[in-house]
């Protein structure tokens, strides 16, 4: 669904942010990205509806040139939420944050009202319907931003550090609209540090250092590679830690609570 | 222990709001503690901040009932300015703090601001730079360098004011993991060597709880539990209050009708030690 290949992008002030990257994002995967700050994620991303060109290299987006389409046709599968959610609003109301892209796209008006209600109901925004975007807190921004996109239903979704600024219930509903999106067929990409957020879903982990993908592997392999995990500057998660530190076995690991509850329970006898 | 920040029976109602943000709030921090407050989105956290470095009632308009006392100044009583020589507050993102042509010239504007004399600000600069670790980059700008060393920079400039309370406004929400890290390993470090009385705002508890003497919870605009981090996580409710509970504590509960641990584990090497002890 999207190709890269052999994609170098050089910043107009001449730095390599992207180098040599050949990488595939098939239908209804769900992918993280990994790394440092300042690795070429978010640049990576931008490529993938077209709003950064490569300098070298192609990508292909549903087997189009993204140089051939404009961003807006390339948003419509697409859809992009990124980090700074200040960038991403400009609306008056919440309310027409979410009905400009759909418009723009062409929805009728009954569709257009229907799938505002349904995106401001799901993310608890609806009792800001009218207020102005920019007096929303940061969380709530994040929603907002979210919402718009979720509302045009694009077919690949791309979250760019998404649960930043997010308590545990919202981090909670965001997973299970990233599983429901799966279910469905859809594409997800998530740009993260939140490594314990990640965990459960066992992605397929894309590791970027330095404008290069350095690995790309299940979740499994990833956080279990001391020696990747330093050069990504990434941390355990605190089950992989666990296991490790009770000799769980090769290639065995705890992928959430209730693995390790089990695991637990097989093999202590507990006071 | 002398008080630190003191916080008497106070409700605060932005104007125009439809309900208080706060609600009868009684806080007390002592001198020299790292005190997290969680809680979920809109639950008073930030009203709570503003309410301790002044810019509440001075900046926000609204109805302020009770009292809050800071190093035993009455906040409603003293200019932000004042405050702010007791309170220095970063920011969540330091590129909303951070705006000077050099890290150098930034850590000096706060210090300009207060008036001091040339020598004392070049003195307190040097402090702070070597503080924090960021003398490499002293001479970049603020776009040249990394989050977080932007992070770094954001604390100097607040702690070469030489404040006795540092807040800090989810401080490693924008950083890779070994960043967050080292930055809390920094603060850990900070706090011991300057006596500093430190207050993070975090929703994720893994990294903080174990540096932590206390956790203050908070559910729409009240304190719903203030404690030693183990004793406040041992209540399994805290869940569906929206609190990032770690998930070695959460596995530790589900755990709780088969194993008794004699304390509660916070990390993966507590853990396996009480579930160790346990099995004996």
């Amino acid at each position: 669904m999207i190709e890269f290949n052999s994609v170098t992008y050089i910043h107009p002030a001449g730095v390599k942010a992207l180098d040599d990257i050949t990488v595939k994002f098939g239908q209804g995967e769900l992918v993280a990205i990994v790394g440092a700050n300042g690795a070429g994620k978010t640049t990576l991303v931008k490529h993938m509806n077209g709003l950064l060109k490569p300098t070298k290299g192609t990508v292909k987006v549903f087997g189009y040139d993204t140089t051939q389409q404009t961003v807006a046709s390339l948003s419509r599968r697409v859809g992009v939420v990124f980090q700074n959610s200040d960038h991403q609003l400009f609306s008056d109301t919440v309310e027409h944050e979410v009905e400009f892209g759909l418009r723009n796209f062409g929805f009728s008006h009954e569709v257009v009202k229907q799938r505002v209600d349904w995106a401001l109901r799901f993310f608890g925004l609806n009792e800001y319907a009218t207020t102005s975007p920019m007096m929303l807190s940061g969380g709530e921004k994040k929603r907002l931003c979210l919402a718009a996109v979720l509302a045009w239903d694009p077919d690949v979704l791309v979250l760019d550090e998404p649960t930043v600024g997010q308590d545990l219930l919202n981090k909670e509903k965001l997973e299970q609209i990233i599983r429901l999106l799966l279910t469905q067929g859809k594409t997800v990409i998530l740009v993260s540090h939140d490594i314990e957020f990640l965990w459960p879903m066992q992605p397929r982990t894309i590791v970027m250092s330095r404008g290069k993908i350095i690995a790309d592997k299940p979740a499994s392999k990833v956080f279990t590679d001391d020696s990747l995990l330093a050069e990504a500057r990434l941390i355990k998660p605190q089950l992989v830690e666990l296991a490790q530190r009770l000799n769980v076995g090769d290639g065995e690991v705890f992928d959430n609570i209730y693995t390790a509850k089990k695991w637990i329970l097989d093999r202590f006898r507990c006071a | 222990m002398p008080k630190i920040i003191e916080i008497k029976g106070f409700t605060f109602h932005y104007a125009g709001s439809p309900r208080p943000a706060l609600t009868d709030v009684n806080l007390s921090i002592d001198d020299g503690e790292i005190a997290i407050i969680a809680g979920p989105s809109g639950c008073g956290k930030s009203t709570l901040l503003r309410s301790i470095n002044g810019l509440i009632p001075h900046m926000y308009s609204g109805t302020y009932i009770g009292e809050v006392y800071i190093n035993n100044l009455k906040v409603s009583e003293h200019t932000i300015s004042e405050i702010a020589k007791h309170v220095g507050y970063v920011f969540q993102n330091p590129e909303n703090q951070i705006f000077m042509f050099s890290v150098e010239r930034d850590i000096a504007f706060g210090l300009e601001n207060l008036g001091l004399p040339r020598e004392e600000i070049k003195k307190r600069v040097d402090w702070a730079i070597d503080l924090l670790g960021i003398r490499e980059i002293m001479h970049r700008a603020p776009h040249e360098i990394s989050d977080g060393q932007k992070q770094r920079v954001a604390i100097a400039g607040v702690l070469a004011m030489k404040p006795k309370i540092l807040i800090l406004d989810e401080p490693t929400s924008l950083l890779d993991p070994l960043s967050a890290l080292d930055l809390i390993t920094t603060v850990k470090h900070l706090h011991d060597t300057l006596k500093l009385t430190v207050i993070v705002v975090e929703h994720r508890l893994d990294l903080l709880v174990s540096i932590a003497d206390r956790l203050i919870v908070m559910e729409d605009g009240k304190i719903i539990s203030n404690n030693e981090p183990r004793e406040v996580l041992k209540d399994d409710r805290l869940l569906t209050v929206g609190v990032g509970v770690p998930s070695i504590v959460r596995l530790r509960h589900l755990l709780k009708d088969a194993c008794i641990f004699k304390h509660l584990p916070l990390t993966p090497s507590e853990f396996v030690e009480q579930i160790n002890v346990a099995q004996r």
